[in-house]
């Protein structure tokens, strides 16, 4: 599973990266690296890009760039 | 300039306040420029670095006998830089900026409720080894979401700095700020922490090779970790053909064969996930009505219809609210400028002020009404984050036309005027999207064409109604609706052809919604229309009183006494109203005559072969050629070579229009030429200060010179094919 597959209101764990792309060294270097838990908060008009919520920030990510976190689903919220 | 001891006085006798250089560094959004105003107040100077685009925003700020300098530094994440502006950060704090000195301290602004990520700029920062203060920024936030810091432990982790917690908009905390910037120039680091030991060991390393050398240990670790191109030359220097394996050994070691920015990132937020818990303690929040209603809004359908609504409401407020300002600036002008006309005796003197000097000022100011509601609009977005919100919103839009969201903003600012556009496109990591949007951007129907196309439609096309649409109107529209697909078409042509390159990444940090606090927005609209006056305004005086002089000089002797004739012929029979009627009549006239042969006359005959097959004839030449440095002063042009009047009502210089004619008694305004005049208009960049500013921006002449022969290429052709189809 990777981040691009998390709903509106999934939690996750990233258990890898594949940093070819820049863009996701610019996520990385925001703190979505290996062992960062995270909230999906929702997508924008089709749900491209996407949000997600760490520690308390958003920030917001493409779904190409999603796919290249692969993540263990935590909890659901309970919304 | 002379020192003490030039003008005679002994150099010991002279005591000088000690001055300390301070950056302040902080992540993007943290309230920093605020934190700046705030501790610097009105003491502060804007000017630009050598060479690039970012302005330099220095203030000063006085504690007992120190002088401290600080320097307001673009918003940054990293060392790592992406943009221009996030280079020059690294820059500056690395003393490789010529005219700015390495800075002595450090003052790090770091938003209190997002720690996480602004602990990586703190590991960073403190391993400079520089003295540093830390402002923990947006307390009230962190108080109101129950995310209580540990500033203590968080000072001791950094290497024992001092850390504060302050409210930047309420000022909150700052007295404790002033007094640990003070201290922290009496401490010194002796040692400061390494977050990332491998990194420094692998530096030192390849220091010892390169001994002589004059790069820093931070140069060569930003050369291993991000090619800096500073340090890479230095080693480069140091160790010839060498260099470039050499550096790939290190690197190898160092990272294997991952992305080192990756192993940096995993390295640094590995020591925030273990700190982190010791540091800060969040509280479940209660979730706040606020917070629910923000939540909601940043679905995408109510987020769409709020930007769709806020769109309509900036565009209601440059259009309709500003007006009355416009119009009232535009009289005073005139007023001004009449009054001078009749306080001088009449002469070159007394027309360079009144149409050169005042009508050059006036066509300045007339813009800062809209130019002040659309930076409004603008710093209002910032500051409550709902400019990022934006960029979100619209960024798969944009990415169909190879742009990304971060465009949407400049080109929609553009509708008002393309020179803060613009400077706004600075929010653009990327070179090639940045350009790409920087050539869309003059395409907006800008405010300055509006008035020649009022003039044209009213005058012109048919005031019809078609089912429910009104003809004007839909002209209207379609002139809009050109300039829009033009400047996509443009940039779409660009991303596929000169500016072809990867899809630009889009990441962004998506800030919380924040009450904007009304001292910062109005001091960064201050900034910004200072910024106008200087960049756009002085341009725009400038073309003005050139156009003036070209339509003034040479003046003919015999038109100025036949017009004096007339009059004293005319005193004789008329009076009262219908004198004064008569007097401005021949007044016109001459003017118009006097035109007719002046510089700006002479070059509109000369010009007319290449216009003719747009059907446009000498005067309308002329105008054309009048309004490349400026289009705003094309109507007024138009008023006086139609001997109307530069002053001229709308309704009186229509009438004139319609009649105009060609030598052989054609009609010179047919509606196929109009059509053609209106989509000139929409499609040239006739905009001396958006030329000077794309210039600037893009630091070349290539883009405005490219930019202003396709603007003008295509407005040719396109009023030709018009005409020429049309007239058949």
């Amino acid at each position: 599973m990777t981040l691009a597959d998390l709903k509106r209101g999934d939690r996750a764990r990233i258990d890898a990266v594949d940093p070819v792309e820049p863009s996701v060294r610019r996520l990385m270097v925001l703190g979505l690296v290996e062992g960062a838990e995270l909230e999906c908060l929702g997508g924008s008009l089709g749900g491209d890009p996407m949000e997600m919520r760490i520690h308390g920030s958003a920030l917001s990510l493409r779904r190409d760039d999603a796919r290249r976190f692969s993540v263990t689903s935590t909890a659901d919220t309970d919304e | 300039m002379a020192g003490p001891a030039a003008i005679g006085i002994p150099l010991e006798s002279v005591t000088v306040a000690r001055s300390v250089s301070i950056a302040v560094v902080g992540n993007p959004n943290s309230g920093k420029s605020t934190l700046f105003n705030r501790v610097t107040g009105l003491n502060q100077r804007t000017a630009n670095y050598p060479g690039v685009t970012v302005e330099k925003r220095t203030g000063k700020l006085t504690l007992g006998s120190t002088v401290f300098d600080l320097i307001d530094l673009p918003g940054i994440y990293s060392l790592s830089p992406e943009s221009t502006d996030e280079r020059i950060v690294v820059d500056v704090l690395l003393g490789r900026v010529p005219g700015t000195p390495q800075p002595d301290a450090i003052l790090a602004v770091v938003d209190s409720t997002r720690l996480y990520q602004g602990l990586f700029l703190l590991q960073q920062l403190a391993e400079l080894g520089r003295p540093m203060v830390v402002a923990l920024t947006m307390a009230d936030d962190a108080d109101e979401r129950r995310i209580a810091i540990d500033c203590d432990a968080l000072g001791a982790k950094l290497g024992g700095v001092p850390v504060c917690r302050v409210v930047a908009t309420t000022g909150k905390g700052f007295s404790a700020l002033r007094s640990r910037i003070a201290e922290a120039m009496e401490r010194s680091n002796a040692e400061s922490p390494l977050f990332w030991p491998a990194l420094r060991h692998e530096a030192v390393a390849l220091e010892k090779d390169i001994r002589g050398s004059d790069a820093s240990l931070v140069d060569i670790e930003r050369a291993l970790v991000d090619d800096d191109p500073v340090g890479v030359e230095a080693i480069r220097r140091a160790l010839g053909p060498e260099a470039d394996r050499r550096i790939a050994a290190h690197r190898h070691s160092l990272c294997g064969d991952d992305p080192p920015l990756a192993v940096e990132s995993r390295q640094r937020y590995r020591w925030i996930a273990e700190v982190l818990p010791q540091l800060q303690s969040t509280a479940a929040a209660p979730l706040r009505f606020k917070r629910r209603i923000v939540d909601w809004i940043n679905r995408p359908y109510p987020a769409t219809a709020l930007f769709l609504l806020l769109m309509a409401t900036v565009f209601q407020a440059v259009f309709a609210w500003a007006t009355p300002m416009m119009d009232l600036i535009d009289a005073a002008a005139g007023g001004l400028g009449g009054w001078v006309q009749d306080a001088l005796p009449a002469g070159a003197l007394a027309s360079f002020l009144a149409d050169g000097v005042i009508a050059g000022v006036g066509s300045v100011v007339i813009f800062l009404p809209q130019i002040l509601i659309l930076f409004l609009f603008i710093i209002l977005m910032e500051d409550t984050g709902y400019l990022a919100r934006t960029a979100f919103l619209m960024d798969r839009a944009m990415r169909a036309v190879g742009l990304s969201g971060q465009s949407v903003v400049p080109l929609i600012s553009g509708f008002a005027c393309a020179v803060p556009s613009i400077m706004a496109t600075r929010v653009i990591p990327n070179r090639r999207d940045r350009i790409a949007t920087i050539m869309a951007t003059p395409f907006m129907t800008c405010s300055a064409r509006l008035p020649i196309y009022a003039l044209l439609i009213a005058a012109f096309v048919p005031n019809l109604t078609v089912g429910l649409a009104n003809v004007q109107g839909l002209v209207l529209f379609g002139l809009y609706l050109l300039g829009i697909l033009g400047g996509i078409g443009t940039a779409l042509l660009l991303r596929k052809s000169a500016l072809r390159g990867p899809k630009p990444s889009f990441v962004l940090a998506l800030p919380e919604f924040r009450m904007p606090n009304a001292r910062t927005v109005l001091m960064k609209l201050l900034d910004r229309a200072l910024v106008f006056l200087r960049r756009a305004g002085t341009v725009i005086f400038a073309v003005a009183v050139v156009v003036w002089a070209l339509a003034y000089f040479p003046r003919a002797a015999d038109i100025e006494s036949q017009r004096l004739e007339a009059q004293a012929e005319i005193q004789t029979v008329l009076q009262g109203g219908a004198l004064a009627a008569e007097i401005a009549r021949i007044d016109n006239e001459a003017a118009a005559a006097q035109l007719a042969q002046s510089w700006l006359g002479r070059m509109g005959q000369g010009v007319e072969p290449l216009f003719r097959p747009l059907g446009w004839d000498w005067r309308v030449s002329a105008a054309v050629i009048a309004g490349f440095p400026a289009r705003e002063v094309v109507v007024a042009v138009l008023g006086t070579i139609y001997a109307v009047g530069s002053e001229a009502d709308e309704t009186s210089l229509a009438e004139r229009l319609t009649t105009a004619t060609w030598p052989d008694g054609r009609i010179v305004f047919t509606l196929p030429m109009v059509l053609g005049l209106l989509l000139f208009y929409a499609l040239c960049l006739q905009c001396a200060a958006t030329l000077a500013v794309i210039k600037r921006e893009t630091n070349t002449w290539r883009w405005p010179l490219f930019s202003w022969a396709y603007m003008t290429a295509l407005g040719y052709v396109g009023a030709l094919l018009i005409f020429q189809i049309g007239s058949v």
